[in-house]
């Protein structure tokens, strides 16, 4: 189990600047993720951490050993491809026996080895089977042993649930994290689903065109998202743009106005007045008011808007209302009917919605 | 229901125009070697049995016209021919895995193809006149040894293209994998991409062999008069005996449709490889 530091490492193709300037560190035995949108340099910053991609600046530790150098045989690094990789023309027992059989394992050892790892990751007796034979969640599993059985000191993973479907998808987070604290692996995982990232991550690091954006706690970016970008990409789909009007309350919270006259109430993250935000809304955190007593309570951050789209899902219902120049998106409880055109009040809680950095 | 009717028939005839192309020349082949005597008006032959096989094949001698022992040149196209496929391969491998997985500029790369594909991108007689030429200075016309270099040079054009497209039909993370569990690139290759490939490889093969077997222009200028390969003998028969140019026409298909098989066989088993993921 091993520490991992990456330091200013850039990476080019061409006139791409895919890495720049990347700086973090992956604490032994826990999980970081690499998360971000296609292209903004995830996949490359790990291929340069496996090896296959030699970075233009920057070193890579591992335990304080600089490994940037190295071959990618020479790391001693585990890697579980997207498309899982699996050697077609070897059976699972081949898979797996391959790295160990290059250590110079005994044939007693390797039998003993396989198959303790088919048993973590539940797949006990495929010894021979090939991987056209399996489905592919069980491919994915065999990837994964694949990268475990040899025992490396990291692991790397490359959007390993991405090809299966939503349902196993959910179910294999859940055991990605149990084998990972079980072995207490340090794990660096790449990912574009933040559901995904928030689930299995110890530390999150948002990638965007190739920087790093924000890094820190799931919580820490759930809860306070850096800018309107990160804040986008953490379940954020409805945002306001303003600028600050007034800090209000000891400066603990804002008056953010827009340029269409409305007033909204949040916390300050430590913003001037004058600065440009967005007020970034989630998909719960309108609460519709039908009861007209209610809104006199409630002074501020009360607004009118009408209802522009609606679709049913279930036990919920999906609005988009249009507020101002504004069209922001929510989850109703089904109980509030309203249709397409009607008017609607609603109060959002300065708890519920986050202030955030426009750029 | 009629229109259906109709579009059967046209298919049937298509079907067997195509057949009577295919089939009556090898049909025409097989009468011919076994005729003895086939004079005008008989639809058949007047007389049938296997003097020109035996013939050909050394069995019994004869003084007719062209009718000479085929064997040693059969024997000797099938060594050329083999010794031509091992070269070659030697050459389009590494040449082809270059080319395909390689970080090569795009412009570097089509140059690389296209010198391959030079040779056979002019009217055959000239390039190899002017290879006789060449040959000649450096004493290698009518030698075996330059008739195998001209056949390495025509069967590389096929062997490097389909190597390379073969190889980079090879999703690179299968490499990677094996190199992330500590494979060395050499291992990586040996273990990984080369057993997956092997079909590829085999085709690859087969059409460098069938392309030695039949090559006739190349070995014509260059090995012209002392080297014989069954190509050159079936030229030489089909002017004064056509019996015996049969015979070494079908001789000449055995190969061929072995290896069909054999390239069938390969393809099939690619395709249920299943590579990728």
């Amino acid at each position: 189990m091993a520490i991992l530091k990456v330091k200013n490492l850039s990476k080019n193709f061409g006139k791409v600047k895919a890495v720049q300037d990347v700086t973090f560190e992956a604490t032994e035995g826990k999980v970081l993720s690499l998360l971000g949108p296609s292209g903004c340099g995830k996949t490359t910053t790990l291929r340069c951490i496996a090896g296959f991609e030699n970075p233009e600046r920057g070193d890579i530790y591992l335990d304080n050993r600089k490994i940037t150098p190295f071959p990618p045989e020479k790391r001693g690094i585990g890697m579980v491809f997207q498309n899982y990789a699996l050697w077609p023309h070897m059976t699972v027992y081949g898979n797996l026996a391959f790295g160990l059989q290059i250590r110079k394992v005994s044939k007693s050892e390797i039998t003993k080895k396989i198959k303790k790892v088919l048993g973590m990751v539940q797949l006990e007796g495929y010894e021979n089977r090939f991987p056209r034979q399996m489905s592919g969640g069980q491919q994915q599993r065999i990837a994964m042993a694949r990268a475990l059985v040899f025992e490396p000191e990291i692991m790397l993973l490359d959007e390993p649930l991405s090809n299966l479907d939503a349902q196993l998808r959910e179910e294999m987070r859940f055991e990605f994290t149990e084998l990972q604290r079980k072995l207490g692996i340090t794990a660096i995982y790449v990912t574009h689903d933040q559901a995904e990232a928030l689930v299995i991550s110890d530390k999150i690091v948002i990638l965007d065109q190739g920087r790093i954006v924000q890094s820190g706690s799931p919580k820490e970016i759930y809860s306070n998202p850096k800018n309107k970008f990160v804040a986008g990409f953490i379940a954020v789909t409805s945002f306001i743009s303003g600028s600050v009007d007034s800090l209000i309350e000891n400066k603990k919270k804002v008056v953010v106005k827009t340029n269409d006259g409305l007033a909204i109430h949040g916390f300050n993250n430590s913003f001037d007045i004058g600065q440009k935000v967005s007020v970034a809304m989630r998909m719960n955190v309108i609460k519709f008011i039908q009861d007209e007593n209610e809104s006199d309570r409630n002074k501020t951050n009360i607004f009118k808007g009408k209802i522009i789209q609606s679709s049913y899902l279930g036990n919920i219902i999906d609005y988009k209302i249009k507020v101002g120049n504004w069209e922001v998106r929510t989850n109703s409880d089904a109980k509030f009917n309203f249709k397409v055109g009607e008017e609607v009040t609603f109060y959002l809680s300065p708890e519920d919605i986050i202030v955030t950095r426009e750029d | 229901m009629q229109k259906s009717v109709f579009r059967k028939t046209i298919e049937i005839i298509i079907f067997m125009v195509f057949i009577f192309f295919l089939f009556a020349p090898l049909l025409g082949m097989g009468i011919w070697s076994v005729a003895l005597r086939w004079y005008w008006p008989n639809t058949f032959p007047q007389e049938i049995g296997f003097d020109y096989w035996l013939q050909a094949l050394g069995i019994t001698k004869s003084l007719t016209l062209g009718a000479v022992n085929v064997l040693p040149a059969f024997w000797l196209s099938l060594g050329i021919a083999i010794i031509v496929v091992i070269i070659t391969m030697a050459i389009a491998i590494p040449a082809g895995y270059s080319l395909a997985k390689l970080k090569i500029p795009a412009l570097l790369k089509g140059l690389i193809l296209i010198l391959f594909l030079l040779p056979r991108a002019f009217p055959q007689q000239p390039v190899f006149i002017n290879l006789m030429l060449m040959f000649n200075k450096i004493g290698l016309t009518g030698t075996v040894l330059g008739v195998i270099f001209v056949h390495i040079v025509v069967g590389l054009v096929f062997a490097v293209w389909i190597t390379a497209s073969t190889f980079s039909s090879i999703p690179p993370e299968l490499e990677e994998a094996a190199r992330s569990v500590g494979a060395t690139r050499l291992k990586a290759f040996f273990k990984v991409t080369l057993p997956i490939s092997t079909p590829g490889l085999i085709a690859s093969s087969v059409f460098v062999f069938l392309t030695s077997m039949d090559e006739f222009t190349g070995t014509f200028f260059i090995g012209i008069p002392f080297v014989t390969t069954l190509p050159m003998t079936l030229y030489s028969a089909s002017g004064s005996n056509i019996q015996f140019a049969s015979v070494i026409a079908i001789l000449l298909l055995i190969p061929s449709i072995l290896f069909m098989i054999v390239i069938q066989k390969f393809l099939k088993a690619e395709h249920l490889g299943g590579i990728g993921g």
